[in-house]
């Protein structure tokens, strides 16, 4: 099919080429699909800011290879299917270089093969889940993966909270809180820990007071809910209306200020591990947080934010170093990427193409986000 | 044995509120004989009203609380009525499939102005009632399932009283059983039905703000899974027969309940399904419905 397409679309941007003005030839496009709208827009909207804001800084700045950016966003409204679409018609209408998203893995999970068969490269901000860039070469990420985010949760668990006894509470509809849990499981186990009782639930339940009495029944000291936001606001609310006191803890997917707002009072004291924090004392960070604050508003930015930032930096960082907007050489130089300074972290691509950078702890407190520790690979 | 308590307490308050709204199926169903898709999401419209009042009235009071269940119900009851005036009236006495198909329309037209009009993003409804927990001897009771639990009985009561003590529910009972026969002996059928969308509208909009208040996040496609279970519910207790519907409500509830509380919480949904298929089999009206043949 693809096949017979090339010459037909060949022929069509040939065409197009001829009648474009002069300005559209010249910019290099980058194409994104973030979740914009729905459930999980606080992510798309945080990653989408600072995706934009690092394309307008380096436009800003002159562009690369002597032409400017411009950034085509598409958003999936956080629905299953739609990534895969929107991302089909970002490199077959916008032909775009390359392609930045998702943060949630599962829609990561769902763009990323369109992005290998037509050889495209693909660099997620903060998909963590393993198999995101295991679907092909093409295939990149700037944050950390599951494996060690879990392992990171798992011994802040055993170690600085003192826990013995969790409980997991999983949604099985996503891969990002299956891997998390499967990874924080044998961490802490192997750490000596024992998880008493494991329950489940779907993307977009609402009601979880049947699992938490079942896991307060259980006397655990600690849950642990791989999850987004939505849900584990919810999780936490419904956990003290049972009248549990038990930190409830996650990881990243947590990361919203929607959690504090639907949240409230409940998710004070809960823990979840992150790429980043505000509070830290770099100067790449005090930087990039003035220049946030300056574009959109005051607005302080989170983990999802900086990533988008890094992904787009690392991106265009490799088409200067490519010379070209051939993707094959792209793919190349994103391959090659050595100690990239980003506000997230110097990010190198191993050869797995994942990069490998420190986790932050950040604990609610006082309806704030609060920096507790950081934890190196 | 308090676990087992807790369970069936929390069974109980998540089978009120699908009981409001599957009364709305059922009611309509009784008198119209179809299904109006739409309403999953006048529950939907409801809980944004209620979130909307619920911002500018004291939080944390009872009045303040029924105030804005109050005008989440009366809005949903104008909608109820101008969906039907405008959307199923004019298609009255056509095919019941014509009816049964706008009723999908006007269910994905609600969807989408939601969220346009209030946008996608999910956002956090305040607690209007007093929030409060009660424990005894390790049970533990929140303020809100309370009110769940009372709201949803007090209104049931009323329904129950208003079909069976008033002059407008015998003319919908009478429009239920014959509708021609209905009109020739004086009764106003197209009062009777808006009276009857009104009404269903209007406990869809209760159990909107019931569900919004514990589970305090909603979106404008919040009334897809809940819609989707109530009727099923209805179904299950015998669709068009209102203390069936409350039945099949509170069983849906108790057994989805017990299953999230087990190890095989992954089948939830499945096993809710599987039970309801096995009651049709052996009582294909439902549990307490009447069965009479049907003309498709």
């Amino acid at each position: 099919m693809f096949r017979l397409l090339r010459p037909l679309l060949a022929a069509v941007s040939a065409a197009m080429a001829l009648s474009a003005p002069a300005y559209s030839q010249e910019t290099i496009k980058i194409g994104e699909y973030a979740s914009l709208t729905g459930k999980e827009a606080a992510f798309g909207q945080s990653s989408h800011k600072g995706t934009l804001l690092a394309i307008e800084e380096m436009n800003a700045a002159g562009g690369v290879l002597g032409r400017q950016l411009e950034l085509i966003t598409e958003d999936n409204q956080t629905k299953q299917g739609e990534s895969a679409t929107i991302v089909k018609k970002l490199i077959s209408r916008e032909k775009v270089v390359g392609v930045l998203g998702e943060v949630a893995s599962m829609r990561s999970l769902e763009a990323a093969p369109i992005c290998q068969a037509y050889r495209v490269p693909m660099i997620s901000p903060s998909s963590t889940n393993p198999k995101v860039t295991q679907i092909g070469n093409y295939i990149f990420r700037v944050c950390f993966i599951d494996p060690f985010q879990g392992t990171v949760m798992a011994k802040f668990a055993k170690e600085t909270l003192k826990i013995r006894k969790v409980a997991l509470l999983t949604s099985v509809s996503s891969a990002y809180s299956v891997g998390l849990a499967k990874y924080f499981k044998e961490r802490f186990i192997a750490d000596g820990g024992e998880v008493v009782i494991e329950q489940k639930f779907t993307e977009g339940d609402k009601d979880f007071n049947a699992q938490l009495t079942a896991i307060k029944a259980s006397g655990v000291e600690g849950i642990f809910v791989p999850g987004y936001y939505t849900e584990a606001a919810l999780i936490c609310k419904q956990a003290r209306d049972l009248g549990m006191t038990v930190p409830l803890f996650g990881g990243d997917g947590w990361e919203a200020p929607e959690l504090i707002e639907i949240g409230g009072d409940a998710v004070e004291g809960c823990y979840y591990s992150t790429h980043y924090s505000p509070e830290v004392d770099t100067p790449a960070v005090k930087e990039f947080v003035a220049k946030f604050q300056a574009r959109f508003e005051g607005e302080i930015p989170d983990a999802m934010a900086a990533l988008g930032y890094d992904s787009a930096g690392v991106m265009v960082d490799a088409i200067r170093r490519a010379g070209s907007t051939d993707e094959p050489a792209v793919r190349d130089a994103l391959a090659a990427t050595r100690d990239f300074p980003g506000v997230t972290g110097s990010t190198s691509m191993d050869k797995d193409r994942n990069a490998s950078k420190a986790a932050v702890i950040i604990m609610v407190k006082d309806g704030k986000f609060k920096f507790v520790q950081s934890i190196a690979p | 044995m308090t676990e087992f308590l807790q369970q069936l307490l929390n069974g109980l308050s998540l089978g009120a509120i699908y009981a409001l709204i599957a009364l709305g199926y059922t009611m309509v169903y009784g008198v119209l004989r179809f299904i109006n898709f739409a309403h999953s999401d006048v529950f939907m419209v409801g809980a944004f009203i209620g979130y909307f009042a619920g911002k500018h009235l004291p939080h944390g009071t009872v009045w303040g609380g029924l105030v804005a269940l109050a005008a989440a119900m009366a809005g949903c009851a104008v909608l109820g009525i101008v969906i039907e005036r405008l959307a199923y009236r004019p298609l009255r006495g056509g095919p019941t499939l014509n009816v049964l198909i706008t009723a999908i329309g006007v269910s994905l037209f609600l969807e989408y102005t939601g969220q346009l009009v209030f946008g996608a993003t999910p956002r956090a409804f305040p607690a209007i009632f007093p929030a409060k927990i009660i424990s005894v001897r390790g049970l533990v009771v929140s303020m809100n399932q309370v009110i769940v639990i009372v709201v949803a009985a007090v209104l049931m009561v009323a329904l129950q009283l208003s079909v069976y003590r008033t002059k407008i529910g015998m003319a919908m009972r009478a429009v239920s059983l014959n509708p021609k026969a209905a009109q020739l002996v004086g009764v106003n059928i197209d009062v009777v039905i808006s009276f009857t969308f009104g009404l269903g509208s209007a406990l869809a909009a209760a159990g909107g703000v019931l569900y919004a208040l514990n589970y305090p996040s909603i979106d404008p496609l919040m009334g897809m899974v809940p819609g989707l279970k109530a009727f099923v519910a209805a179904v299950l207790g015998g669709v068009g027969n209102i203390p069936g519907a409350a039945l099949g409500a509170l069983i849906l509830g108790m057994v989805e309940t017990f299953v999230d509380g087990s190890r095989w919480s992954t089948y939830k949904d499945a096993i809710a399904f599987a039970i309801l298929i096995g009651i049709l089999l052996f009582r294909p009206a439902g549990l307490l419905g009447r069965f009479t043949t049907e003309k498709v």
